[in-house]
């Protein structure tokens, strides 16, 4: 099952990175959201897989005694859920905004800040 | 007691802020009241540190790491508290009247305040590290100070070159003093005044020496750092009486007599600090001479002054180091009472130039006089205090400590540094005071009013009568600061005028006489002359540390951005993602990496079938991102349901739900989102006619992504097959509920042992959804992505084609039942999220989870019934629950504070609610509804800054229609 899972985790990650890689904003974004999923599932590899065990402490117990899922994973994973959720919604709200001044979602046509035919600043003065 | 000298400084100057800014008289009583109480607190205090006595105050605040708040006052520590504060009451009075009624006199004396609370940290710190802090707060502060006419360009790059120079220095200094610290094995400065031998013979003690010394003479303008400090003199003058003699320049002096025990006495000390010292004391000397601008004659004299200083301190006698204490009081007082006579030249007649002033004893008989008595005391006339420290200057000079070319320099350079001072205190008096009545001056010359006077007065007052009855006035009061210093190896030593005739008098006589004849040499040439003096002028300090940042800031990097960066960004990310695959590559190859057997043993057929469907998704959404965005999107879905189930089979249920529900909301903001984005038709073209070029950018980029893919996917194995170690998690699973009183772990974590992250993230969180706010807030869309949506085009279209229908029924009628389900939904859903936090403690859920179910919600009725609606109907403020939601989850942490505990404690127990039965009560449980709150504001926040474009983007249209047809 693990190398089954390592596959997933693989993948994922080669699916975000070419989005990543790619010109359009749009592609890039969704990039983003895949490499959140990804980046989860590797930090949930942490604390290895394990079936039927969440941990959480049955009603009648003081401490969880015998196999139990890996908890600290898990506080990091939901932490970095919301924070992706979080900066996801940034990337679309700029990419957006970024569109719309520019006119453009091609990372090569935007050029405010260095025009295309602009030469390299001086190397001292 | 003697936290008053950092609290009242530093909330004074809080306060003084606040003073309107034309109530020049009020903010200057406030702030000289603030710095009288030091003073009078300080002078309380003086029999306490008397004959070695030592006042301290410890405030625990890392003592983990052994950096604690601790002051400490000793008898050399008083004398400088005594000097920052007598002085800074005088400058304060003098400021009154120099300031002009245009300038913020609340902002100057604000900082003045927060620079005498930083300077009296340095002098005060009984730890390294506090000591460094305080360090910086007046590198930073000075900063402040020298650019507070910011509106001229020289005072800018004054405090910045002086900033650059003390701040780099302090960085040095604060790693000088860590190391300090790691040898010695403490940082309290008890315990490293007492470990003298174990620095000295320690194997750091060269770099040590070192990196405190680039501190101490950057701080102190010793060669060849001095150059900042001349250009500091655009500071306006009260600035300069008080940083440039008494306070900030004597903190590197300071340090070194404070460390003077523990390092001083080797060859090495005697070699680094003595060549700084004696070449400090006679370049700054000559360069003085050479000065045509008052304040720039009195730097460079000051520069010099220093120099004395840090050479007595550098040859390791006891002798020398009484001296160099007596001299740091006696510098700061004829020096402080010359700038502000300076200062009043400068306000009385509107220039600083020498060449310009002349015979202004006619005009200022008073001023003169003061002027003249505080130049003597530098050029160290006799009766006046300057004398006297001189003397043992010189006497020290002539002793011999180290047999060697430094040592045999000293008395002669001494002698010829006394030279100096008598003619630039020579030049300073007549070329202003004396000579030709001055010709079109600025303004008509006149006497100052009473009281600005008044300081300088009292100042050389204390030049006269330390001057004259040494033993009787100041005697004590030295005495209690070498002792401090010195300890048992205090030596005898006479505070007298007359010690008969010995070399020092005569070294003394050759001085005075050679300055003398030397002025009347030069003068016709000074007179005339330009800035600086001959052949060093065209050596210019400045000139050479600006080519120094240029090359750094400037050169060197912008020739590695042209070596590594493009203008554009893909290859930009390419070569990230290349480094991020070498980095993580490297240690694998490096540590003999083996991979782990690859075991494919059987699986579930259902984790098959689910994976297999995550993989088909995520990589039919790659294929399909260019074109077919929704398919897109809904196979994006498809690879975060896969993540959400994942989680659930594998037991971590609190993740499935706030994935499941985080997928949701992403969901709907991208569908928001592309409503805007720019719409992209297959280009049949290009799909065809594929240039190679194209086709090996893809393969490259495809070839990246696997390697970077299949090196995670390594790592994954290798890490799940190994066996997981001892880990903290066990120490969360057997305090969860004992010390938590939480049965979900996972939420423990958060609310509890975790809780301060947690309110990191939710503060991140917060700055994320103002961003989105600010980035939307009166933005319009283009006119282009203005028009209806196709579906509406074609509904309406259906509407005008069936005459018994008007246009915009069919768009209200569409989904006319979901959006009554989904009104009836919305009290479902606010249940939802009740059960999910009140649960959370105890088993899945949780105020993260809770706040996104609640806004899914608000996001139901918006899509149901549109923006305005649902605004018409109900009150939403995302705002406001973000703030409510932010400041319960702070303020269930500072009430811990209340009951003695740490930040953050929680206390646990359960309670009953009719109807919903035993819950979990914690203290947590208020964090937790702290974290909904602020989770649920911020989400809302987002959607509804997305979902209002909806509503503007018609009106900008029409608006756009409407000036159309007027044009037209």
């Amino acid at each position: 099952m693990e190398a089954w899972f390592a596959l997933l985790v693989g993948i994922f990650f080669t699916v975000a990175v070419y989005l990543l890689l790619s010109k359009s904003i749009i592609r890039v974004l969704l990039g983003v959201a895949i490499l959140g999923n990804a980046v989860n599932l590797l930090i949930f590899t942490g604390g290895r897989l394990t079936r039927g065990v969440p941990p959480v402490i049955p009603g009648h117990q003081d401490t969880l005694t015998g196999p139990a899922a890996n908890a600290l994973p898990q506080a990091l994973i939901l932490t970095a859920i919301v924070i992706s959720f979080s900066f996801f919604a940034f990337l679309l709200v700029l990419a957006w905004r970024a569109y719309e001044e520019l006119q453009t979602d091609n990372t090569d046509e935007m050029r405010v800040a260095e025009p295309k035919d602009e030469p390299a600043p001086p190397l001292g003065y | 007691m003697l936290s008053v000298f950092i609290l009242a400084p530093f909330a004074g100057s809080l306060l003084a802020i606040f003073f309107p800014p034309d109530q020049r008289g009020a903010t200057a009583w406030f702030a000289g009241a603030i710095a009288l109480l030091c003073f009078l607190v300080a002078a309380g205090l003086y029999p306490f540190v008397t004959s070695g006595g030592v006042l301290r105050y410890d405030l625990a605040w890392l003592p983990e790491l052994g950096l604690n708040f601790t002051l400490r006052m000793d008898g050399f520590a008083w004398l400088f508290t005594v000097l920052v504060t007598a002085i800074g009451v005088l400058v304060v009075l003098y400021a009154r009247y120099y300031m002009a009624a245009e300038d913020p006199v609340p902002r100057f004396l604000a900082l003045f305040l927060a620079f005498m609370g930083s300077m009296l940290g340095v002098v005060l710190s009984g730890n390294l590290i506090l000591l460094a802090v305080f360090w910086e707060l007046t590198s930073i502060v000075s900063f402040l100070l020298i650019g507070y006419w910011h509106h001229n360009a020289h005072a800018r790059d004054g405090a910045r070159m002086a900033l650059t120079m003390t701040g780099t220095g302090g960085l040095c200094m604060l790693v000088g003093l860590l190391l300090m610290g790691r040898i010695v094995g403490s940082y309290d400065l008890d315990v490293v005044l007492t470990s003298g031998d174990l620095i000295r013979n320690s194997p750091l003690y060269m770099p040590v020496l070192i990196l405190i010394l680039l501190g101490a003479l950057t701080k102190s303008a010793q060669f060849p750092f001095h150059f900042w400090l001349p250009h500091a003199m655009s500071a306006p003058t009260p600035v300069s009486a008080y940083l440039h003699s008494a306070t900030m320049v004597k903190a590197g002096v300071f340090l070194l007599a404070r460390l003077w025990p523990v390092m001083a006495g080797t060859e090495a000390w005697f070699w680094t600090v003595g060549l700084a010292g004696l070449s400090t004391l006679l370049l700054g000397a000559y360069f003085a001479i050479f000065q045509q601008d008052l304040k720039g004659l009195l730097a460079y004299s000051t520069i010099s002054h220093l120099g004395l200083i840090t050479v007595l301190l550098s040859l390791g006698s006891p002798l020398a180091a009484v001296a160099a204490v007596f001299h740091i009081v006696n510098h700061a007082t004829f020096k402080a009472s010359l700038f502000m006579a300076a200062g009043i030249i400068d306000h009385e007649t509107g220039t600083r130039d020498m060449r310009k002033l002349g015979g202004l004893i006619r005009y200022m008989p008073g001023t003169a006089v003061l002027a003249m008595v505080a130049s003597a005391a530098m050029a160290g006339v006799p009766l006046l205090n300057g004398f006297i420290s001189k003397e043992m200057f010189f006497a020290e000079a002539i002793e011999t400590h180290q047999a060697n070319i430094l040592d045999t320099m000293t008395p002669y350079g001494a002698t010829l540094a006394g030279m100096f001072a008598v003619t630039y205190s020579l030049r300073f008096i007549h070329s202003v005071f004396y000579g030709k009545a001055p010709e079109d001056l600025p303004k008509v010359p006149h006497e100052p009013p009473r009281w600005m006077r008044a300081p300088i007065e009292f100042l050389v007052l204390a030049c006269l009568v330390v001057g004259i009855i040494p033993a009787i006035t100041i005697g004590p009061f030295l005495h209690t600061a070498v002792v401090a210093i010195l300890g048992a190896s205090t030596p005898q030593y006479s505070l007298a005028v007359w010690h008969g005739w010995n070399l020092p008098l005569i070294m003394s006589f050759v001085a005075l006489a050679g300055g003398v004849g030397l002025y009347f040499l030069m003068r016709n040439y000074l007179a005339t002359s330009i800035e600086g003096p001959p052949i060093f002028r065209l050596l210019h300090g400045q000139r050479i540390f600006e080519r120094v940042l240029v090359t750094l800031s400037w050169k060197w990097a912008r020739s590695l951005e042209q070596r590594l960066g493009t203008r554009r960004l893909q290859p930009q990310m390419r070569f990230l993602v290349f480094i991020a695959i070498a980095a993580a590559a490297l240690p694998l190859l490096l540590s003999h990496y083996e991979m782990p057997p690859l075991l494919v043993r059987s699986i579930d057929p259902a984790f098959a079938l689910l994976w297999a469907v995550g993989i088909a998704c995520a990589i039919g959404a790659a294929l399909l991102a260019k074109f077919h965005r929704l398919a897109a999107l809904v196979l994006l879905g498809g690879a975060g349901l896969t993540t959400c189930l994942t989680f659930v089979w594998l037991s971590a249920p609190d993740l499935a739900v706030t994935q499941l529900l985080v997928e949701i909301v992403t969901t709907v903001l991208i569908l928001l989102g592309l409503r805007w984005l720019p719409k992209r038709i297959e280009d049949t073209q290009e799909s065809e006619l594929l240039s190679l070029q194209v086709r090996f950018r893809r393969l490259r980029d495809f070839l990246l992504a696997i390697t970077a893919g299949g090196g995670v996917a390594l790592i994954a194995y290798t890490m799940m097959t190994r066996p997981l170690p001892e880990t903290i998690a066990s120490y969360f699973l057997e305090r969860a509920y004992k010390e938590g009183g939480g049965t979900n772990v996972v939420n423990v974590i958060l609310v509890d042992f975790r809780g301060f992250d947690t309110l990191g993230e939710i503060g991140v969180l917060a700055i994320v959804a103002l961003t989105v706010f600010a980035l939307l807030l009166r933005f319009r869309p283009q006119a282009d992505s203005l028009e209806a949506p196709e579906q509406q085009r074609v509904q309406n279209a259906f509407d005008d084609d069936h005459p018994d229908r008007n246009e915009g029924d069919s768009v209200a009628e569409y989904l006319f039942v979901p959006s009554v389900i989904m009104r009836w939904m919305f009290p479902v859903i606010g249940m939802l999220a009740a059960y999910l936090f009140l649960r959370g403690h105890d088993l899945p859920g949780g105020g993260f989870a809770a706040g996104i179910a609640m806004s899914i919600g608000f996001i139901l009725q918006y899509m149901s019934g549109g923006t305005r609606w649902v605004e018409e109907r109900l009150r939403i403020h995302p705002l406001r629950w973000m703030s409510i939601g932010l400041l319960v989850a702070a303020a269930t942490g500072i009430g811990s504070w209340l009951f003695g505990y740490p930040f953050l404690t929680s206390h646990a127990q359960y309670a009953t609610l009719p109807i919903v039965g035993k819950f979990p009560l914690a203290s947590a449980l208020f964090f937790d509804l702290g974290v909904f709150s602020l989770v649920l504001g911020a989400t809302v926040l987002i959607l509804i800054a997305l979902a209002h474009q909806s509503i503007r983007a018609p009106r900008a249209h029409a608006r756009a229609m409407r000036s159309g047809k007027e044009a037209s």
